[in-house]
């Protein structure tokens, strides 16, 4: 069985009913962060987990291979155009993410619930996981 | 404190010049500039320079005259050219000095830029898995806003369309044919609802401006275009900027927003006064955006004033009158000074076949940078 190792530590929380976003919410105001502050900074947050719905704020289609480095994911032979884009999370915070969605389904407001997603394969084979938002098939709220 | 003008203007063509470094288009256009101002190198008492991907601005003295004065290089992402204007023009205004230069020039390789996470202060992950690029954030405004306040493809076709038509009449400009606005949305996507024709490329130029306190100006029989209000602003919480992996729920301000309020404010004067107005078109939406947040429309209400004209040589506020970015491309040392360039060539009416109607008054430009910033300059005649 492939081992599946997340991108970043600290980055997702793995439960039974599926995996969640790490943030920070700063103790003296209540604002959320994400990623969860590090460092010196990081003494000003407490550690949470964000709420894994949310309703799509923007997006857009990567329509050619990044640069690597920095990206990971594989190089122009094998790219494929993928969908990006901020996800509000009600009360929290909004969230850049990839989307696991068909292109031309993408539209504001659409209710998205967090997942897990690829981006590449380790050399000792470990799948590097990452952080996606998928639709939800729930009755839509306006944005 | 004195009033400060520009008094000379000069430029190296935007674009792709092989023969010539970036350095070589920057001191091409400090000469052209001196010679414009009719004042000789010697005669300069201090200097802002900027360039991002050619070197150091300084590196210029050696060729211009090792005269001993005051250089300060300037590095402020893509706002780097109104940072030195502004910089210099501050200077000028506290009565310590009265002449000097702002000067910016560039050369990048082809193709995006290619930044690294570590550089903005955020985790590898974010570039690893395909986040750390300029175009999504550019396409992901835009995106939202289109949903918000009815905006078009179709009009950010006629912005592009706009400005290859304005770019074939600049002699500086990069792109000098005429695009279609069909063209432009049959162009291959970049980062939706972008097309390649709606983005503006990396490039090479340069270009000089001198400044000089009232009295030299005078002197100089230069006094015809004044800096009525500058300013430079910052992002403020809740701001949509690049490369941010979260936004704060509660929105604000951008900092172009704050930057024009605080440059009209300084200049007594408000947008119905701008004849003629050059707006940070990164991309079409950019310009689209600009408009509203520099205060020239309410949000929305470029959808109908782009399809009427107003934006165009011929219109009521022409924006962009050299094509802008997207005709020019971007050497991020040179591109907010361009700005200035065109605007002070159109106030003095030396624009020739692309100038405004009427002999313009006043001229307004705003540079918009990564990671956040904007810096607004009013010339007035």
């Amino acid at each position: 069985m492939t081992r599946m190792m997340p991108v970043a530590a600290d980055l997702m929380e793995f439960a039974p009913d599926g995996v969640r976003l790490v943030a920070g919410r700063r103790r003296s105001d209540g604002k959320f962060a994400f990623p969860l502050p590090g460092g010196p900074a990081g003494a000003e947050y407490e550690r949470v987990t964000l709420d894994r719905i949310g309703l799509l704020w923007s997006w857009t289609i990567q329509r050619f291979c990044p640069k690597s480095p920095p990206y990971a994911g594989g190089d122009a032979a094998s790219f494929r155009p993928f969908a990006i884009g901020y996800v509000e999370i009600p009360g929290q915070i909004i969230v850049e993410a990839r989307l696991l969605a068909a292109f031309d389904s993408l539209h504001l407001g659409m209710r998205m619930v967090v997942d897990t997603l690829p981006i590449w394969t380790a050399a000792d084979g470990s799948e590097m996981i990452s952080y996606a938002f998928r639709p939800v098939e729930l009755p839509e709220v306006p944005a | 404190m004195s009033d400060v003008f520009v008094v000379g203007a000069g430029i190296h063509r935007f674009g792709r010049t092989p023969e010539l470094s970036g350095l070589e288009q920057g001191v091409h256009a400090v000469r052209e500039a001196l010679a414009d101002a009719g004042v000789e190198w010697r005669d300069i008492q201090f200097a802002f320079g900027g360039s991002a991907s050619a070197g150091n601005a300084d590196a210029a003295l050696p060729l211009l005259g090792l005269t001993g004065i005051q250089f300060i290089n300037v590095a402020n992402g893509c706002a780097t050219g109104g940072s030195a204007l502004l910089s210099a023009y501050w200077a000028i205004k506290s009565g310590e000095f009265d002449i000097g230069i702002a000067m910016g020039f560039d050369k990048h390789p082809r193709g995006a830029f290619n930044p690294m996470p570590e550089d903005s202060g955020l985790p590898a992950w974010y570039g690893q898995t395909g986040m750390m690029l300029t175009t999504q954030f550019f396409a992901m405004k835009i995106r939202r806003y289109m949903a918000l306040y009815g905006i078009s493809t179709q009009t950010l076709a006629l912005v592009a369309e706009k400005a290859f038509a304005n770019g074939a009449l600049a002699p500086h400009a990069w792109r000098r044919e005429p695009v279609s606005a069909e063209a432009v949305l049959a162009a291959p996507m970049v980062s939706d609802p972008l097309t390649k024709l709606m983005f503006c490329s990396p490039a090479e130029g340069g270009v000089a401006l001198v400044l000089a306190g009232e009295k030299r100006a005078r002197a100089l029989g230069r006094s015809g275009v004044r800096i009525a209000g500058a300013a430079i602003r910052t992002r403020v919480e809740g701001s949509f900027e690049v490369f941010s992996p979260s936004l704060d729920v509660v929105r604000g301000p951008s900092p172009t927003s704050l930057a024009a309020r605080a440059a009209f404010e300084h200049a007594g004067i408000g947008p119905d006064d701008i004849d003629v107005a050059q707006l940070q078109d990164t991309e079409s939406g950019a310009e689209i955006m600009h408009l509203a947040e520099n205060e020239f429309c309410a949000d929305g209400a470029q959808e109908r004033l782009i399809r009427d004209g107003v934006t165009r040589l011929d219109g009521a506020l022409p924006v962009n009158t050299d094509g802008g970015c997207l005709a020019c491309g971007e050497p991020i040392g040179a591109s907010g000074l361009r700005q200035i360039y065109e605007n002070v060539v159109q106030l003095r009416g030396e624009a020739g076949e692309r100038q405004v109607a009427g002999t313009p008054k006043v001229a307004y430009s705003q540079v918009y940078g990564a990671p956040g910033l904007s810096a607004v300059t009013i010339l007035q005649r």
